[in-house]
């Protein structure tokens, strides 16, 4: 599957698989040349090259993410590892969420607002312009909106004047879902920052 | 056409909602103070109806769609999806909650039908529905109607989940058993599901259904939400359990932990222990028939 940068060992990403759309992620990320795990424990964390935290409620993640004690161990992974947060995981990985404020991993320097575009009458697909992937279908959901973009954030694409795909460091975030489209380009983006 | 259906933006926006829901309890609430706790307790979207299904079948009359304001106030107070229920073939309540704003509509055996033939044609409202299925043919009848996600119907407020069991285990077994046919045996099929050609095509050529599956209808304890799961349910509904509950925050809690957990039977334990006991149950057996539920619609 992976093109011809031949890496020693296929990346392994996990899956936050608590709520949400984790099955989708699984299939994009060995559509894109890579091993899925999914992940609800801490002691899992060991086994995986990178993590995705899928689409879903942000709020019933992190409840459940508090009930089994895994903010600590999430938190703890991506100060070390690459974090990619889609919609629900844009949210959890942001330094300040609001609407209503909620806690975060505090990965990437941007700023939230959840359900910003309003409820799902207002979920839509639109093209984007992605630097460095090319056009893109980007499927929002009753999708927050990076309000906030810290200095070292890299926007990536936009959307309404609205950053949508952004990168920091070794993590990404994108407000849409590319998990729900058949092509795999962002979770191949993705998988290209495990490889050592 | 149905190949287009599916394609189709609006549809795939109302079946991207339904992913988001997966592996999570969606909970029935009759007002915003309900809603909040099944928020907090951890549940992926609310669902607003009038009573809970227990209590409808306790006071009997007419059940319909919930006052308008009862729902307002619950939009307002979480921030989690909610969902409303309308009677069968009432399209002008399916109306009111797509102008209301609700971010899915449950055309629902649970309430009075306002048709005893016809469902809502479901394809042309912005908003998303959900309906009930015992079978395969109804679940494909329900999605060539537009219907974006299905759930088992189950039987509502019994607390007994063995309808629940009955009618997933019906829908995943007549599914595979349509993968098996030759291309030439699926018209036969959908005559016999009395269900939609293509419909019956892309279950045969996918081995599951074109939108997510859930259950609903009798789920009472968090082993029941595990064991739906396992027998192929991608998320869980939760009527009466809850609220007609001691303490239904620790219910829900638990719930919420048993239907993310359900492969973990330590962590099912783990959530079991944390309760007392579960709702009392029906036997369905013992329910008069014209009050069951599940058997409203086609």
């Amino acid at each position: 599957m992976s093109d011809s940068t031949s890496s020693p060992r296929t990346p392994v990403v996990g899956v936050l698989a608590l709520q949400g759309d984790y099955e989708a992620h699984a299939r994009a990320i060995e559509h894109a040349g890579g091993l899925s795990r999914e992940i609800n424990r801490a002691d899992q964390l060991a086994e995986i090259d990178g993590l995705i935290i899928p689409g879903g409620e942000s709020s019933t993640m992190l409840k459940l993410i508090d009930y089994e004690n895994l903010f600590d161990p999430l938190k703890a992974f991506g100060q070390s590892k690459p974090v990619f947060g889609t919609c629900a995981g844009a949210i959890l990985i942001a330094r300040d969420v609001i609407n209503p404020s909620q806690a975060s991993f505090d990965l990437m320097d941007i700023g939230v607002e959840r359900n910003a575009y309003g409820r799902q009458r207002d979920s839509h697909i639109v093209p984007l312009q992605a630097e460095g992937l090319g056009e893109l279908e980007a499927v929002f959901i009753r999708a927050p909106i990076i309000r906030r973009v810290g200095s070292e954030v890299k926007v990536l694409a936009s959307h309404r004047g609205d950053a949508v795909l952004v990168t920091q460091g070794l993590h990404m975030a994108a407000t849409f879902h590319p998990e729900l489209t058949a092509d795999s380009k962002v979770h191949r983006m993705f998988i290209e920052r495990l490889k050592p | 056409m149905f190949g287009s259906l599916l394609q189709d933006e609006q549809f795939r926006l109302k079946v991207g909602l339904a992913e988001m829901l997966k592996g999570g309890v969606i909970m029935d609430v009759v007002n915003a103070q309900q809603a909040q706790i099944a928020e907090r307790s951890g549940a992926c979207a609310v669902m607003a109806l009038v009573k809970v299904p227990s209590d409808i079948r306790k006071d009997g009359g007419v059940a319909r769609m919930s006052p308008i304001s009862v729902i307002r106030e619950i939009m307002n107070t979480v921030s989690i999806p909610v969902m409303a229920k309308c009677r069968i073939g009432h399209f002008v309540e399916a109306r009111v909650l797509e102008a209301l704003g609700v971010d899915y509509i449950d055309e629902s055996e649970v309430l009075t039908p306002a048709d005893e033939e016809n469902h809502v044609d479901k394809r042309d409202f912005k908003v998303p529905f959900v309906c009930g299925a015992r079978n395969l043919g109804e679940a494909l009848r329900r999605i060539g109607e537009g219907a974006a996600m299905i759930r088992t119907k189950g039987e509502a407020g019994s607390g007994n989940v063995v309808e629940a069991v009955r009618h997933m285990r019906t829908i995943q077994r007549e599914m595979k058993a349509l993968t098996m046919l030759r291309s030439d045996e699926l018209m036969v099929a959908a005559k016999t599901h009395q269900a939609p050609f293509e419909l019956i095509e892309w279950v045969s050529k996918n081995g599951k259904l074109p939108v997510p599956n859930f259950s609903a209808g009798g789920v009472a304890t968090p082993a029941d939400a595990a064991l739906v799961m396992a027998l192929g349910a991608e998320t869980v509904f939760v009527g009466s359990g809850i609220f007609k509950s001691d303490e239904p925050e620790k219910f829900a809690r638990a719930i919420v932990k048993a239907t993310t957990y359900w492969k973990d039977a330590e962590k099912v334990l783990e959530a079991s222990e944390e309760l007392p006991d579960g709702m009392k149950g029906l036997d369905v057996s013992k329910i008069p028939l014209d009050e069951l539920m599940a058997t409203r619609g086609w």
